[in-house]
């Protein structure tokens, strides 16, 4: 009897410390406790060695007048404004590029995708050797090749290549009539708007018309004379506010008009080569993720191949493209940092000259850690939200 | 890329760097045997590799003479090339141990930065460089209004630049690099009509340029720039090496101690140049230093007095040709001037 009582209480306790709830409670507050241990141990000595080492801390250092200047500034800036508006104006250039790459990469990347599944040979193989050439050289390699072996090639400002419209092409960017908007040009955009708006009532009456009746309607025609139509009418009755300012050239450079820099030019064209190679594989792969059998079927409904491609293969093909797609627009955002290495003043290389000339490392790199996470947070948000738009509804 | 490399680097150095185990440089120097000397990427004149490899010019010989006071021997230097943006967090995290690299000495780098600047080893000023040939008619940097002017980002140059032209009520396009190699391709293909940076330094780049004889520097020099060697705060023993290595070459070249007569003047008549010489009895300047009494010899041997220094790198005896002017010693006109040793 006495032992049987022993022999129960002991399976009890021990069972207590098996119990697998207990021990992964256990186990998680231990790892929890290691790891705010390390970090705040990690904090604490930079803080002891900063002091130690009379090296200011803080971030008192952005309310400081900056001193230098930055070559594109998206929005105003001079060498007056502070140390955090650098920051900024480094943090718009990056969002600047890393949007119109986006762009780019992705129509190349679809082009050249749907080239590569194409019937055609020529088109298939030229598609096909872009897609090997940019995804195997190193994208620093594409910026150097755009900007050294392509745009410093170009003539100096005085032998400018004439382009149409009064634009200019030469080794310090490209220069192209800038539109000054006069007395009265506000109408223009109101009618821009109206258009745009009238276009997808238009659209969305003519769709569900065809779903009642079957009847189709002319969208495209009707869309793109609103959307032109409206803003060159109101253009014609608010009396020609428009005037445009002309590149021209001065001592040293062309003047006036507007500018796209080269340095800008190669990073962005250099990114969007780069990233639509990765984007054409993976509409391929979501091509061909599709099922023969879709392709088959909408032939027999009587479809042609470009409403087969646009109605049932490329719907089906976008829930498999979407989440790789993410990360691919998360790749460009941050290579867009090797700007450094042409002097594009994105939020590196702004950052870095801050962190240089206040000498606060910690801060600085801190910094930019947290834009580029914010950044690439707010991408994947917005890709997730088409994501969740586009996966299949289950019933 | 690399700056941000060493700038977390730097930062992680700060975070583990274990505060109570904080030796001092010289200990650290001499148990590993070697210093750790931040340069610049390539300056002719000032510090950049020759033919071999090696590193020469004025800011790698000043490392030179560090290790032959500490170690006798002028050739146990490690150098580290270090960007504009690079050198200050290389210094402060430790990752060099002295900076000897075209520095400009500010009250900013002295306190918040916390190095601590030894003296002048160049004093130089900021000057404008364009290529003549391509712009016939402009002889002064008051004519430079418009221009695109390329410059090294990260350096006092970039914000001297913003505030000449401000003052001057002039406009131009920065065309900013990281590094000083950049900037030259940049310069050399035309990006941009105006190179600025410290005199000195457009005389050094001039030669590298496709045809340096098209360019001229303008007269205007729109700066001071004492350029010198920095070290941490916090280590006065190694600050005192340092800052009086420089002066023992000064001195050398004040008593007229060179590379070839040295061991000659050891036995000079001088009480002076013996006391210098560490020839003194029962001396103990070199050992309150910290280095051995003979070091002022062991310096002028492995690289000569400052004079000699000046000469054979950026001097009469280099491609560069740059006149003593305002580096020359006290008695002769000039600003460089040393506190005795004694």
């Amino acid at each position: 009897m006495a032992s049987q009582e022993v022999l129960r209480e002991e399976t009890s306790r021990s069972s207590f410390f098996n119990d697998p709830k207990v021990r992964s409670l256990f186990f998680q507050t231990l790892v929890v406790i290691v790891l705010f241990g390390s970090v705040w141990w990690i904090v604490q000595n930079v803080i002891d060695n900063l002091q130690r080492l009379h090296i200011a801390s803080g971030f008192g250092f952005l309310n400081g007048r900056a001193g230098f200047d930055i070559s594109d500034t998206p929005i105003a800036y001079t060498s007056d404004s502070t140390y955090g508006r650098a920051i900024v104006v480094g943090l718009i250039n990056t969002i600047i590029v890393a949007a119109a790459g986006v762009i780019t990469a992705t129509i190349i990347g679809f082009v050249i995708g749907i080239g590569r599944l194409s019937q055609n040979w020529l088109i298939q193989k030229i598609c096909t050797v872009y897609v090997e050439i940019f995804r195997n050289i190193p994208p620093l390699l594409v910026i150097f090749f755009w900007y050294s072996g392509v745009l410093a090639v170009l003539p100096a400002p005085r032998d400018s290549y004439h382009l149409p419209l009064g634009s200019f092409l030469n080794q310090r960017g490209f220069y192209f009539p800038r539109a000054v908007w006069g007395e009265g040009s506000w109408l223009i955009f109101v009618a821009l708007i109206v258009g745009i708006a009238m276009a997808w009532f238009v659209a969305r009456k003519a769709r569900q018309r065809q779903m009642a009746t079957g009847q189709q309607f002319p969208v495209l025609w009707t869309s793109v004379a609103l959307i032109v139509g409206l803003p060159l009418l109101a253009y014609v009755l608010s009396g020609f506010p428009l005037s445009f300012d002309l590149p021209k050239q001065s001592t040293f450079n062309l003047t006036g008009g507007f500018q796209v820099k080269p340095e800008f030019l190669s990073l962005y064209l250099a990114l969007s080569c780069y990233t639509a190679a990765f984007i054409a594989e993976i509409v391929r792969a979501g091509i061909r993720g599709v099922s023969k059998g879709q392709t088959e079927a909408a032939a027999a409904l009587g479809l042609r191949s470009g409403s087969i491609l646009r109605l049932v293969v490329v719907p089906q093909a976008m829930r498999i493209v979407i989440p790789p797609l993410t990360s691919q627009y998360l790749n460009l955002t941050k290579n867009s940092s090797l700007a450094i290495a042409i002097g594009y003043p994105d939020l590196t290389a702004t950052a870095g000259t801050v962190l240089n000339q206040t000498g606060q490392a910690v801060e600085g790199v801190l910094i930019m850690m947290i834009a580029y996470l914010i950044l690439s947070l707010v991408t994947s948000a917005v890709m997730n939200v088409v994501n969740a738009r586009m996966a299949l509804v289950e019933r | 890329m690399k700056h941000i490399a060493i700038g977390i680097l730097g930062a992680a150095t700060l975070g583990l760097m274990a505060s109570a185990a904080s030796a001092t440089t010289l200990d650290t120097v001499k148990a590993k045997g070697f210093i750790q000397c931040g340069v610049s990427t390539g300056l002719a004149g000032f510090s950049a590799p020759d033919d071999k490899g090696d590193w020469q010019g004025i800011d790698a010989d000043f490392c030179r003479a560090v290790a032959a006071a500490v170690f006798g021997d002028g050739t146990k230097v490690k150098f580290t090339p270090l960007s504009a943006k690079e050198r200050f967090t290389a210094l402060q995290s430790g990752e060099v141990d002295i900076l000897s690299r075209n520095t400009t000495w500010t009250i900013n780098r002295d306190t918040a930065l916390g190095l601590n600047f030894v003296g002048t080893t160049y004093y130089d000023g900021q000057g404008f460089m364009i290529n003549a040939k391509k712009l016939p008619g402009v002889n002064s940097a008051l004519q430079l209004s418009g221009a695109a002017v390329c410059v090294q980002s990260g350096t006092t140059t970039e914000l001297n630049l913003a505030d000449y032209f401000k003052a001057n009520k002039m406009e131009y396009s920065p065309v900013v690099f990281e590094k000083l190699e950049e900037v030259n391709a940049a310069y050399n293909a035309g990006r941009c009509d105006v190179y600025t940076t410290d005199q000195s330094g457009l005389y050094g780049i001039r030669l590298t340029l496709d045809s340096p004889a098209d360019h001229v520097v303008l007269p205007e020099i729109i700066s001071k720039e004492p350029l010198g060697p920095a070290v941490r705060q916090g280590d006065d023993q190694w600050y005192h090496i340092v800052k009086w290595t420089y002066f023992a070459l000064l001195d050398a070249e004040e008593l007229g101690i060179t590379k070839a007569n040295v061991d000659e003047m050891k036995n000079s008549a001088s009480p002076e140049i013996k006391r210098v010489l560490g020839q003194e009895a029962d001396t103990k300047i070199g050992t309150d230093l910290g280095v051995s009494n003979d070091w002022v010899v062991n310096i002028v041997k492995a690289v000569g007095n400052y004079g000699e220094m000046f000469d054979r790198n950026v001097g009469s005896g280099s491609p560069l040709k740059i006149a003593r002017g305002i580096n020359a010693l006290w008695t002769k006109g000039g600003l460089q001037y040393a506190p005795p040793i004694r």
